[in-house]
């Protein structure tokens, strides 16, 4: 675990800030992997798969990001949010709907009275290539209109160059900006390349004041995996003994399954432990998981199997 | 020169295109009609149905989607395939209790009903669709289409009966779960390797092998299952499914005594057809 007494104040002193990244332990790449898929084995039955699914759909962060989202679709996945299955009332909602920023109203106006949060992608998502001046713009606009919460992407070029003070101020101006909205920071781990550079960028987010880390934008594959979300687990456990501050994480991109989603809860449990097992601390950002979650409640429900047939299409 | 090993063949699974063991890890021992040892085979769980299921599903449309001149075409290829084995398929049944005369004469049947049916795959729309005269400006077309995915109950015949539930499953375009024959279910898995070789997409044909009564309700209940073929379903199990194929107007064909040697009829495709009729403006 580093040493944050020499830490004071990174913005002030950009050599601390590397030195302070660079002495970071490195990560173990074959026992993280080994770890992950250990933990991935686990057998899930009966009573506490049915409370695993539950918990999943409540940490769902229900997401449309595409080039041709409408705001008829937008309302669309908002009434799913509210209501994911309208046949059963005891599914729980969902913990947040993920736009990009010009729908945020659209959203917001949908989902008024239900409780759910309204995330708001935004700095130029997904590339993060833009002035400093336009990503903050983007995220003000968000904020205007009323998002809950800001999934902001890290600028992978500066942070690949070296350049961490770059991104370390860009994720400080962003947080200055959003004040008390939540914000959470899109690492793109498909393109840190290595776990090291993952638990660098996991650090030098978190802090920069980061409510959440995010592993991917969904837009880059590899998106989340297991490995990737374990170092970052670990990470937001050592930043709470270090520091005191809880961090939350959220995997995103490629999660379809509710296998898959269970094998997520296994890890958050056994890494960063139980204190991170609700919706505040951890997300699932996915689409076509939630249908998944859905089907395999009904066959516990029910006992038989059933098929996309009787789940909308999103 | 010292003795070879025997080289035992592992009797699998058939699905998506893939040979997986059962997913519950369970074998069933296969004995000849002698009761001498042949071989393990896999005994198939509900959780392999559901895999079936979903791979079914997967190849549906794009199986549906294709000409009915191609998906003859990949039938009859089948069949070549089929041909080539020819002795492979007597040895096995001869295995299973018939003499020699009989398994050929079963193979050669099975063989002859699989390019029976491979025919009728760009024939069918002709005799069971219409052209239906409406007293207004529009043509109006009645073309048959395949219901989907059809979990099939195979009767004990281990191969003509087989073949002769199967192939009109799907030449027309459904896609096909099959229970095998629990009595003999080698040339079962011995087919799927054919049509694991003979261009047919991955999932349209899934195989399963294990006890009908343990596998067929979990067939029958499946909400994304279109209609089921009962077979080879003995009667209270006939019953049990058919009620519970009730739950989501799954079609039924119900159990009769069927006679493989005969003439087929075209009743078994037409089972698993339904029927969609289009109005074409004329003079637009």
């Amino acid at each position: 675990m580093p040493d944050l007494s020499t830490f004071a104040d990174a913005a002030a002193a950009p050599a601390e800030l590397r030195g302070l990244l660079r002495g970071l332990p490195p990560v173990d790449q074959v026992g993280a992997e080994e770890r992950a898929a250990r933990l991935a084995t686990r057998s899930i039955k009966k009573s506490a798969k049915a409370y695993a699914i539950d918990l999943a759909i409540s940490m769902v962060d229900l997401t449309t990001l595409e080039g041709a989202d409408t705001p008829g679709k937008v309302r669309a996945l908002c009434a799913k949010a509210a209501h994911p299955d309208p046949a059963d009332a005891s599914v729980p909602k969902v913990a947040a709907v993920c736009v990009y920023s010009d729908l945020v109203g659209e959203a917001v106006r949908a989902l008024d009275g239900t409780g759910i949060g309204v995330a708001s992608v935004a700095t130029a998502f997904p590339s993060g290539r833009a002035p400093l001046d336009a990503k903050l713009a983007d995220t003000r606009r968000a904020i205007d209109d009323g998002a809950s919460e800001i999934d902001m992407v890290i600028d992978r070029g500066a942070f690949l160059a070296g350049d961490h003070q770059k991104v370390f101020d860009e994720i400080v101006a962003v947080k200055a900006e959003c004040g008390d909205v939540h914000l959470k920071v899109i690492l793109e781990t498909g393109e840190l390349v290595t776990y090291d550079n993952v638990r660098r960028a996991s650090w030098l987010a978190m802090l920069a004041g980061a409510d959440f880390i995010k592993t991917s934008t969904g837009k880059v594959s590899p998106a989340a995996t297991l490995p990737v979300t374990l170092v970052m687990l670990e990470a937001v456990r050592d930043f709470r003994a270090a520091t005191g501050r809880q961090v939350g994480v959220k995997p995103a991109g490629g999660i379809r399954t509710t296998k898959d989603a269970i094998k997520y809860l296994v890890l958050v449990n056994e890494t960063a432990g139980p204190d991170w097992l609700t919706p505040e601390w951890f997300r699932l950002g996915a689409s076509s998981l939630l249908n998944d979650l859905l089907m395999q409640r009904r066959k516990l429900t029910t006992g038989v199997y059933g098929g996309p047939d009787y789940f909308t299409m999103d | 020169m010292s003795e070879r090993l025997s080289v035992r063949k592992t009797y699998k699974l058939f699905i998506g295109g893939a040979f997986p063991r059962s997913e519950s890890g369970r074998t069933v021992i296969v004995n000849d009609a002698k009761g001498r040892f042949l071989a393990n085979a896999a005994r198939a769980s509900r959780k392999d149905v559901r895999d079936a299921v979903v791979a079914a599903r997967k190849a549906q449309a794009g199986w549906a989607a294709r000409t009915g001149y191609n998906r003859g075409q990949i039938l009859y290829r089948v069949a070549e395939m089929l041909e080539g084995r020819r002795g492979q398929f007597v040895e096995e049944l001869r295995g299973s209790g018939l003499g020699k005369a009989a398994a050929t004469a079963e193979v050669d049947g099975a063989i002859d009903r699989w390019v029976w049916y491979a025919g009728w795959a760009d024939k069918i729309a002709q005799v069971t669709g219409s052209a239906n005269a409406v007293s207004g400006p529009f043509f109006n077309f009645s073309t048959p289409e395949p219901t989907g995915v059809v979990g099939v109950i195979a009767p004990d015949s281990p191969l003509l009966g087989l073949v002769s539930v199967l192939a009109p499953v799907v030449v027309t375009g459904n896609t096909a779960v099959v229970v095998a024959a629990e009595s003999a279910p080698l040339p079962a898995i011995t087919l799927a390797e054919v049509l694991a070789t003979s261009d047919v997409p991955g999932g349209v044909i899934n195989l399963l092998t294990g006890h009908r009564a343990e596998l067929a309700p979990w067939l029958a209940s499946h909400q994304d299952v279109n209609a089921i073929d009962l077979t080879g379903a003995p009667g209270d199990l006939a019953a049990d499914c058919e009620r519970a194929a009730a739950d989501n107007l799954k079609r039924v064909r119900r159990p009769v005594a069927d006679d493989w040697a005969a003439d087929p009829g075209t009743a078994r495709m037409t089972a698993f057809l339904e029927t969609k009729t289009v109005w074409h403006p004329v003079g637009i």
